[in-house]
Parts: C-alpha cells; sequence; structure tokens
C-alpha cells in the first residue's frame, strides 16, 4: 500500500492517516447507497427502512416477499396453482415482468443497431486520413451532451410529425441515438494504436478488403466492439426521458416503471428491481474489465 | 556517384536531367505521379468519410433535425393564423392604430363562426392568453354567442358580446400574435414581455421566475461541480499512486456506480435520506439527532445535490485519474530534496500537473449538472428543480411548447458553448470510461 517516506515529519504522519480516512469515508458515500438496498429489498415489512428485527438478524424479519411482487403485482389471478397457466398468466399480464420484456426488446435492437453504426463510423474515423475529423467526432459525441430533455423534446415533436411517436421503432431510434455516443469512445480508445500496416500486410497477402476485415481488423477491435455493444445495452436499459416523452402505456420499461412507482406507491418492490438490476451491473462492469483487460494484452499494452 | 548501365557511363545528375527533359515523374500506368497521388489520397479520405457516413446521416435525421424544428418551435407558432387565417390576413395589413373598424369585424365574426364549426378556438384563445393574460374567456365566450349575430354592425355586435373588444391594446396584440414568427417566447423565457405599445419589458413581479431558475440551475450545478472536485481529486490521487493490483480493486467502487442504473441510484438515496431513512436511523442512534427532530434531507435542494454529486463523481475522478496517472513521482521526490516541504512540493509541483485533468473532469460534469433531470424531479422537492424540471413541466402539463422550446433553445446555446471550450481545451476524443 502507500508507503510514508521515513523523513516524514509527525505533522505529515497525521496528515497520510487523516487523508486515508477520508478516502475511505470517498468510497463509502460511492458504493453505500448502492450496498445498502440489497439488504433492504429482503425487508418483511412494507418499509423503505431497516426495520428492529433486520438490526437483530431475525430471519423473521428478511422475506423474499417483494421479489414475489415483482412476478405477482398485476396478474389476473396470482393466487392460483403455480402451473403453466399461472406461468402464462405472469408472462402477459405482471407489470414488471411486462416491463422487463419491453425493457429488452428495445436495448437488444438498440444495441444492434448502435453497435453496428457505430463501429463502422469509429473504423472510419481513427484512419489518419479521415478529414473534418474534430468536427464529425464533436457530432457523433453530441447526444451524450446535449442535456436529455431537449433531445427528448425535439424527437417529441419530430417523431409525432413522422407518426414514429408511441412505437417501438421510436424508442428504439432514440435509444440508439443517445447509445451511439458510448460505442464510438470504447471503440476508438481499442483503435489508439492500432497498426495500420497490418492492413497493408493483409493485403498484400492476396485478402480482399471483407476478409482483412473479418481476419484481421474484427479480432483485435473485438473487445473494444463488445464493451461499446454493452454500454449501449446500459443506456438503453437505464434511459427514461426519452421514454417519459415518446413512450405510451404499451411500451413501459423497467425505468419507466420505477419512475412511476417511486412517485406514486414507493414499496420495497423497487429496491428488489433495484437489486436485480444492481446484479446486471455487477455482471456487466466484470465483462467489461475482462474485455479491456484482455484487450490490453493483444495490443502488449499490458500493465505489468 | 557511378551506375553502369551496359558500356555507357551516366551519372545521377544525367538522370534527373533526363527526367525534366521527358515530363515529370510517371506511376505505373502512365499517370503523372503527383496526380496518381492525389488521386489515392482523395480516394482514402473518401473511405474514411463513407465509413462514417451512415451514422452521420442517421443521427442529422434523428438528432439534429428534430433539435432544429424544436428551434424553429421556439419562434415560430401558428396557432393564431391557423384558426382564425383571414383575420391574421387582415391584421397584417392593418395599420395597427386604436380599434379597428367595421370590416374587420366582419372578417372576425366569419373566422369566428367556422372556428365555432370547428372547435378549433381553444389554440387562438391560448396563443392570445400567452402574450393578454385573461383574454382566452374573450374568445371562448364570444365564440359561444357568435350564432346570434347574423348581420352587420358586427363592431356593434361583437363588443355587445365583450366590451374587451373595444380595447386598443387587445388590438394591438391580435396584431402581434397574427405573425406566425415571434420572438416573445423567447422574451417570456427571460422574464420579459411585448407592452401595449409594442417595446419589450419586464415581466410583472410574481410571473419573474425563469431568470431566477437559470440562475439557481448555473449556481446549484456550480456547486455539484466543486463538490464532485473535492471529493474526486483525494480519491484520484490515491488511485492513481497505489499498485495496480490495489488500484483496479478500488476502481471498481468507482465503476460500479457509473455503471448502475440512475433510478436506482436515486432511489437509493431516497432510501439512505429520507427522514425514517439510514442516515437519519444512524444520527438518532449515535445521538447526534433527537428522535422527533430528524433532519429532512430529501425532497429537497440538499436531496438534489447530494444524489447528483454521487451520480456525476465518477465523471470527475476518471478524467483525474488518468493525467494523475502519467504525472512521474519522481517530480514529487525532487520537490522535496530542494527544500520544499510537502505541502509546497504539492501545490508548486503537483498540482500544477494535474490542471488539464481538473479542467477536463469540471467541464465534463458541469455540462451534464446543468441539463440534469431525473434525479431533481424525484428527490428535488421544491427548491431543488432545475430548467430542465421547467421544460418537461411545459412540455407535460401546460403544453405551451413553444415556451418549453425557447427554454430548451437558451440552454442548449449555453451547453454547445461549454461543449466547444471542452473540446478546444481537452478535446473530445480524450474522453475514456473505465
Amino acid at each position: 500500500m502507500m508507503k510514508l517516506p521515513a523523513y516524514a515529519s509527525p505533522l505529515e504522519r497525521i496528515w497520510h492517516y487523516t487523508y486515508l480516512v477520508i478516502c475511505v469515508l470517498i468510497f463509502i458515500f460511492l458504493i453505500a447507497p448502492i450496498i445498502i438496498i440489497v439488504p433492504l429489498s429482503f425487508n418483511a415489512e412494507p418499509y423503505f427502512t431497516f426495520t428492529e428485527g433486520m438490526l437483530s438478524f431475525d430471519p423473521a424479519a428478511y422475506s423474499m416477499r417483494w421479489y414475489a411482487d415483482i412476478l405477482r403485482n398485476g396478474m389476473a389471478a396470482p393466487d392460483a396453482p403455480i402451473d403453466t397457466n399461472w406461468f402464462a398468466d405472469m408472462w402477459n399480464n405482471a407489470q414488471w415482468i411486462r416491463a422487463m420484456r419491453n425493457s429488452f426488446f428495445v436495448a437488444i435492437c438498440t444495441t444492434v443497431l448502435a453497435t453496428a453504426l457505430g463501429t463502422l463510423a469509429a473504423l472510419g474515423l481513427s484512419r489518419p486520413e479521415m478529414p473534418f475529423r474534430s468536427a464529425i467526432t464533436g457530432l457523433l459525441i453530441s447526444p451524450m451532451i446535449v442535456p436529455l430533455v431537449i433531445t427528448a423534446t425535439g424527437m417529441f415533436f419530430f417523431y409525432s410529425d413522422i407518426g414514429l411517436a408511441k412505437t417501438y421503432l421510436g424508442i428504439i431510434l432514440a435509444h440508439t441515438t443517445l447509445g451511439i455516443p458510448f460505442v464510438i469512445i470504447t471503440v476508438t480508445a481499442t483503435l489508439v494504436g492500432f497498426d495500420n500496416s497490418l492492413i497493408r500486410a493483409s493485403q498484400s497477402l492476396g485478402a480482399d478488403g471483407w476478409t482483412t476485415f473479418r481476419k484481421v481488423i474484427m479480432p483485435l477491435i473485438l473487445p473494444g466492439m463488445i464493451s461499446g455493444a454493452l454500454f449501449a445495452f446500459v443506456t438503453s436499459l437505464d434511459e427514461i426521458v426519452t421514454v417519459l416523452f415518446l413512450a405510451d402505456v404499451e411500451q413501459r420499461t423497467i425505468p419507466r416503471q420505477m419512475w412511476s412507482g417511486i412517485r406514486e406507491q414507493i414499496s420495497p418492490t423497487i429496491l428488489a428491481v433495484a437489486t436485480i438490476l444492481v446484479v446486471i451491473s455487477i455482471a456487466l462492469l466484470t465483462t467489461v474489465e475482462l474485455l479491456r483487460r484482455r484487450s490490453e494484452r493483444l495490443r502488449g499494452m499490458a500493465p505489468q | 556517384m557511378w551506375v553502369y548501365t551496359g558500356g555507357e557511363q551516366t551519372t545521377m545528375a544525367d538522370i534527373t536531367a533526363n527526367q525534366a527533359v521527358t515530363g515529370p515523374l510517371i506511376a505505373a500506368d502512365g499517370t503523372p505521379l503527383k496526380r496518381k497521388l492525389a488521386q489515392t489520397t482523395r480516394r482514402a479520405r473518401m473511405r474514411a468519410l463513407l465509413l462514417t457516413a451512415p451514422l452521420v446521416l442517421f443521427l442529422l435525421v434523428s438528432f439534429v433535425f428534430p433539435i432544429g424544428q424544436m428551434l424553429y418551435q421556439s419562434a415560430h407558432n401558428p396557432s393564431f393564423g391557423d384558426v382564425l387565417p383571414n383575420t391574421a390576413r387582415a391584421l397584417a395589413e392593418w395599420e395597427g392604430d386604436g380599434v379597428p373598424g367595421e370590416e374587420m369585424f366582419a372578417i372576425l365574426a366569419a373566422d369566428l363562426k367556422q372556428a365555432r364549426e370547428d372547435r378549433s378556438i381553444g389554440r387562438a384563445a391560448t396563443r392570445v392568453n400567452y402574450e393578454l393574460p385573461g383574454s382566452r374567456s374573450l374568445f371562448t365566450r364570444t365564440v359561444r354567442n357568435i350564432g346570434k349575430v347574423e348581420a352587420a354592425p358586427y363592431k356593434e355586435a361583437l363588443i355587445e358580446i365583450n366590451e374587451k373588444w373595444d380595447d386598443p391594446i387587445l388590438w394591438a396584440t391580435l396584431k402581434r400574435v397574427s405573425n406566425d414568427y415571434t420572438a416573445s417566447f423567447y422574451l417570456a423565457a427571460v422574464d420579459r414581455k411585448y407592452d401595449a405599445d409594442g417595446s419589450i419589458v419586464m415581466q410583472d413581479e410574481k410571473r419573474q421566475i425563469y431568470v431566477q431558475l437559470f440562475w439557481r440551475t448555473l449556481w446549484l450545478s456550480a456547486l455539484i461541480t466543486f463538490l464532485c472536485f473535492l471529493l474526486a481529486y483525494p480519491v484520484s490521487y490515491m488511485l492513481s499512486v497505489l499498485p495496480l493490483r490495489y488500484s483496479n480493486l478500488l476502481m471498481i467502487l468507482v465503476l460500479l456506480p457509473f455503471w448502475t442504473s440512475l433510478l436506482v441510484r436515486t432511489t437509493a438515496w431516497i432510501a439512505m435520506l429520507q427522514s425514517e431513512g439510514v442516515v437519519n436511523d444512524l444520527l438518532v442512534w449515535t445521538s447526534v439527532l433527537d428522535d422527533d427532530n430528524r433532519a429532512q434531507m430529501i425532497y429537497n435542494r440538499t436531496g438534489t445535490i447530494v444524489a447528483m454529486t454521487h451520480i456525476l463523481l465518477p465523471f470527475m475522478i476518471l478524467p483525474l485519474y488518468s493525467v494523475m496517472k502519467t504525472i512521474p513521482p519522481s517530480y514529487m521526490r525532487a520537490a522535496r530534496s530542494l527544500g520544499a516541504n510537502s505541502f509546497t512540493a504539492f501545490r508548486r509541483v503537483y498540482f500544477p500537473q494535474t490542471i488539464p485533468g481538473i479542467a477536463a473532469g469540471t467541464l465534463l460534469v458541469f455540462i451534464l449538472a446543468i441539463g440534469y433531470y431525473i434525479t431533481p424531479a424525484l428527490v428535488g422537492g421544491q427548491d431543488g428543480q432545475l430548467i430542465s424540471n421547467l421544460i418537461a413541466f411545459h412540455m407535460q402539463r401546460s403544453l405551451n411548447w413553444s415556451l418549453a422550446a425557447a427554454l430548451g433553445g437558451i440552454l442548449l446555446v449555453g451547453v454547445l458553448v461549454l461543449y466547444w471550450v471542452y473540446n478546444k481545451l481537452v478535446g473530445i476524443d480524450k474522453l475514456k470510461f473505465g
């Protein structure tokens, strides 16, 4: 860990430990809110806070009821015996399940579109002969910078005019727009230090453009592409503002459902959903970190 | 230098001289090398441009054009002209003094009858009402009674329905709204309006809210940016000096919030800060606070500040970290060995080298903060709302879309200026996650 030099004065020693304490507190500030919702989601009571029983680790104070509520809320017959009919009922009627289906459908379409368009553009942007590079990069990153309310307002007017408001396609296009900057940033980062002589080598050995892309470029940028795709996926999964402006009840997504949950009837079900989302983020973050290290190793930039 | 060429002896100077006679250097296919090179370069540039073309086109259609259309809407509102087209045309020709004559009233009466049939008067009435509060009912009431007005004189008949029709201020307003292009929504967005004779004056005292809200947005964003800087600096330093094994682990604590849904984090802060929440419970348990005297930390400005600082903190840590990582530790040791104490060494040697990272992080966080909508809407209560929340309010509740577009236009210009500065100072291609 961080070592104090031997010549440190007493004052410096005091400051050093104060500094460590400050850092620990800041890390707690960063992570505590995310950790705290996990135990709270197992609350047996319909409260948003720790009960006496939870603090004394009484098993009766913990329950899975809010997770069951995710499945049951909105079902026609939640208490029917659990058979295929029950599952069909859940799949079609439970509010959160519908929201999850919508979210994943939109997010997957968005990911495919944003990754395809974004990777192509990143390949163009990282070529040394690219003209107007800074202007075009500026344009492609701007959906991340322009306030979401403005983007959503503009899209509301435009998509209403052309009949795309209140459709899945409208939301997918909106989310693709918002996910693109992340794809561009991650794929361009992988392409930094890309050895262009590899392309020339491949061409001199007789490969055509497509073969060169598939056999030489693709394997090298794949980690970046997957990271970019995951970023686009998360952006879409998390996006709420354009959904608020463009979507109908039919297209409710998880964030939209949480939004009305927080505003109308706040219940620990939201915490249960939040916990599931945190688990998903941990899985995605781990994947991206592993990919990043793999990509660094591939390009011989591995930190040792 | 001598080159042996089958018996004859030639110098390099001769070769160049020969080519100078026969013309410029020639490529394999016979075109001059210079032109060939230009051709190849142009083709390479075109190829690079073509790769980006699909995305650029996509963004132009799905992003740039819609925002352009929104901006157009902020200065173009045809509500009045659509509903009362002939009146609008007549008003455009009218010189605009006092109350017009019988002719104008006849046209107006005909238009109002049409509007009654189409049930469309609401739009025009709302449009006039923005400019002259209280005139909405004038239109709705007149339209309700317009059936009784069958023949001339229309002027007397309309004034009999409502005497406001005899008001020159009303007619000056009507003349103004009959023009589809207007600056009045931008004026309203900065708490100003046209008065009766068309000059720009301040809005009434109790209707002045937007300028104050813009200031509040700027001030809160600056405060949040400063808090982020304060929290990010020590943590980034620690991450940058620790061996990678440890710093990679600690980095997860920074990146996990970054990857976690915005709504999850906002919900988490509600659970933390509400009056029965974790923080209050802790404070009561440690007897800092009385049980009946719990602190109100959410659904007000404090809630907005705390939650937004937490959400934007990774955007400050990541650029700071990537700059600090490149600063060699030997510089600090050199400063110490030259006699600086640790504070002086930090202030004069280390800190100046981190300024690029500070600029990058500060600008990014500030840009993201001034456009924030979701978090203030959920945890901001009344006094924690930002300008974005008001834009959303006008879009979804009051349905004054032109005003929403004008407020959005002002915000957009501010953000784009900052974005331009960011691009000049830092370079947008330096942006990285993780």
